[in-house]
Formats: C-alpha cells, sequence, structure tokens
C-alpha cells in the first residue's frame, strides 16, 4: 500500500466516522461536528493528491484547500448561529423536536 | 510503510470516533479538537506546513473553541439521560458502511493512482502568496467577501430580538447620544460564537 493510499483510506475513514455522526446524532452542535470532520476528510484527500500528483508545483490542491478552510469557517459561525437562534426560540436543540420551519 | 504516518491516522480516527459518539459534549468537542489536531499532523508529514498551521489555527484555535461556546449557550454541556441517537439511527449506519465500503473497494482497486512517490513539492509562504496574488486573485475577492457576508449573517442571526419599543428609541436618535461609539456597540454586545468567529 502506498502512502497515497493510506492517506485516502484514513480520510475515507474520517468521512465515514462524520455521515455516522451527523445522520445519527440528535443533537444540533453534534451535526455540525460531523459535517466538520466530513469537509476535514475531503481536504485531507486534496492535500494528498496535491502531494503525490503529477503537477505539485502549481499549488493547485493546496490552494482549493485553503479557500475550502475558509468556506469551514463560514459555515461554523452561521450553523452554530442559527443553533443558537433556534435554541433561544425552542428552548431546545435536539434535532428530533424541530420539525415546523414556523415558529 | 511511512509508521508515523499511520499512527497518527490512529491517532486521529480513535478520537473522531470518540467526538462522534460520546454522550457528553464538551468531550466530544474535546476529541474533536483532538483530532484537528491529528489532521494538521498529517499535513505536516505530507510537506503542507502552512496548511497544517492554517488548520491548528482555525480548526483548534476558532471552530472547537466556537463550538464549545455554542454548547454552554446552548445548555447542553451535561449528558442527556435519554438516547442520543435519532429514531432511524441504524439506517443511518448501514449508509455509512456502503458509503465506506464502495469508497475503500475504489482506492484498493484503482489503477490511476500515480504509484511512485514523488520528490516533496516546495510550498513556501512566498510561493502561495505569489499564486494568490496572481492566478487565483478573484477566488480570493470573491471568498473575502463571502466571508464577510457571512460573519454579518452570522451576527444577525444570534443577535436577540430586541422589543419593538427599543427600535423606536434607536430611530429617533436617543440611542446613539447615550453609546458614543454606535458601530461597534452591535459587535462588541454580539453573542461570542458570532464576534469568536469574526477571527476566523
Amino acid at each position: 500500500m502506498t502512502t497515497l493510499q493510506i492517506c485516502l483510506l484514513t480520510s475515507a475513514l474520517l468521512f465515514a466516522t462524520g455521515f455516522a455522526g451527523a445522520v445519527t446524532r440528535r443533537h444540533a452542535i453534534l451535526v455540525l461536528i460531523g459535517i466538520e470532520l466530513m469537509l476535514n476528510a475531503a481536504n485531507l484527500n486534496l492535500i494528498a493528491f496535491w502531494r503525490f500528483g503529477p503537477h505539485p508545483e502549481l499549488l493547485t490542491g493546496f490552494i482549493f484547500v485553503l479557500f475550502s478552510m475558509a468556506l469551514a469557517a463560514a459555515e461554523a459561525a452561521v450553523g452554530l448561529a442559527l443553533v443558537i437562534a433556534i435554541y433561544r426560540h425552542k428552548k431546545t436543540s435536539n434535532l428530533d423536536e424541530v420539525r415546523d420551519l414556523k415558529g | 510503510m511511512p509508521i508515523t504516518l499511520i499512527l497518527t491516522a490512529v491517532v486521529l480516527l480513535f478520537a473522531a470516533v470518540a467526538a462522534m459518539s460520546l454522550r457528553n459534549l464538551v468531550h466530544c468537542a474535546l476529541m474533536l479538537a483532538i483530532s484537528f489536531s491529528g489532521i494538521a499532523a498529517i499535513y505536516l508529514q505530507l510537506n503542507a506546513e502552512f496548511v497544517g498551521f492554517t488548520e491548528i489555527l482555525v480548526y483548534v484555535g476558532a471552530v472547537a473553541i466556537l463550538i464549545v461556546m455554542a454548547i454552554l449557550l446552548t445548555r447542553s454541556g451535561e449528558a442527556p439521560d435519554r438516547s442520543v441517537l435519532t429514531s432511524g439511527w441504524a439506517a443511518g449506519v448501514a449508509v455509512t458502511a456502503m458509503v465506506f465500503v464502495i469508497l475503500g473497494w475504489a482506492i484498493l482497486n484503482s489503477t490511476g493512482l500515480p504509484p511512485t512517490v514523488t520528490p516533496a513539492p516546495s510550498a513556501t509562504v512566498k510561493n502561495i502568496g505569489d499564486v494568490l496574488m496572481t492566478t487565483y486573485v478573484l477566488p480570493l475577492e470573491i471568498i473575502a467577501l463571502m466571508l464577510t457576508a457571512a460573519m454579518i449573517g452570522a451576527v444577525i442571526i444570534a443577535f436577540r430580538e430586541e422589543e419593538p419599543k427599543e427600535k423606536t428609541k434607536m430611530e429617533d436618535g436617543r440611542w446613539k447620544v447615550e453609546q458614543p461609539s454606535t458601530l461597534s456597540t452591535p459587535a462588541s454586545s454580539l453573542q461570542p460564537p458570532a464576534s469568536t468567529g469574526e477571527k476566523a
């Protein structure tokens, strides 16, 4: 097994872990944590392909990861703000109880 | 076989599984910080030093703290008495297993992966800055605009709704007189997650 395959397998396991958490846990913050883990798995793939790909000097995968991190930070901020707004409105952060769009 | 890479990956995956399965949310956030550090360590071993340190700054420094703030603000710091899983969790686990099997099969059987290890590329800060300011200057500007919009949106969403009485007070200017720094007042009285997110 090459180093690239080890990185890709790690990333696949990380993605599966994050996905399992996002679809099975009840708490809204845990779902956001799962989404962060999935985004990180994608970033790990991009860096691995940048490192072992044919043209690493172009820095494409590298720059893509930097942009993706900025997006993930924005997503975390907006997502957690939504969780706090829902908690203030409904006094719960259990996703099974948040099932209507109208408060 | 790069033994340090495998060890880092094992620690990272254990921390990730713990972050997704512990009952206490504060423990989950701490395990999340450990798994982010593991990812940063893997980046360092793949010669992506800048991304590794950015990962520590952005994720361990900002996102993990933001999540802890959100956990404490929603008063979910202690473990619940009821089940922490959703009602349809078995279907979720089945879909997850299917996703992993397909991904693993594709990785292990792919013939398109580059077989040889190339010499380490140079990703110095100078190279990154050059590329960001020439080839990727438009995406950089767009991401800056997007980040600003997202931060303003997060502030507006998390901002406490005021009574209509106070709003009319704001419109006829008395509020400005009472508090001299009009622009910085909303930002300083924000909820902590929004203000922490601005640094990210």
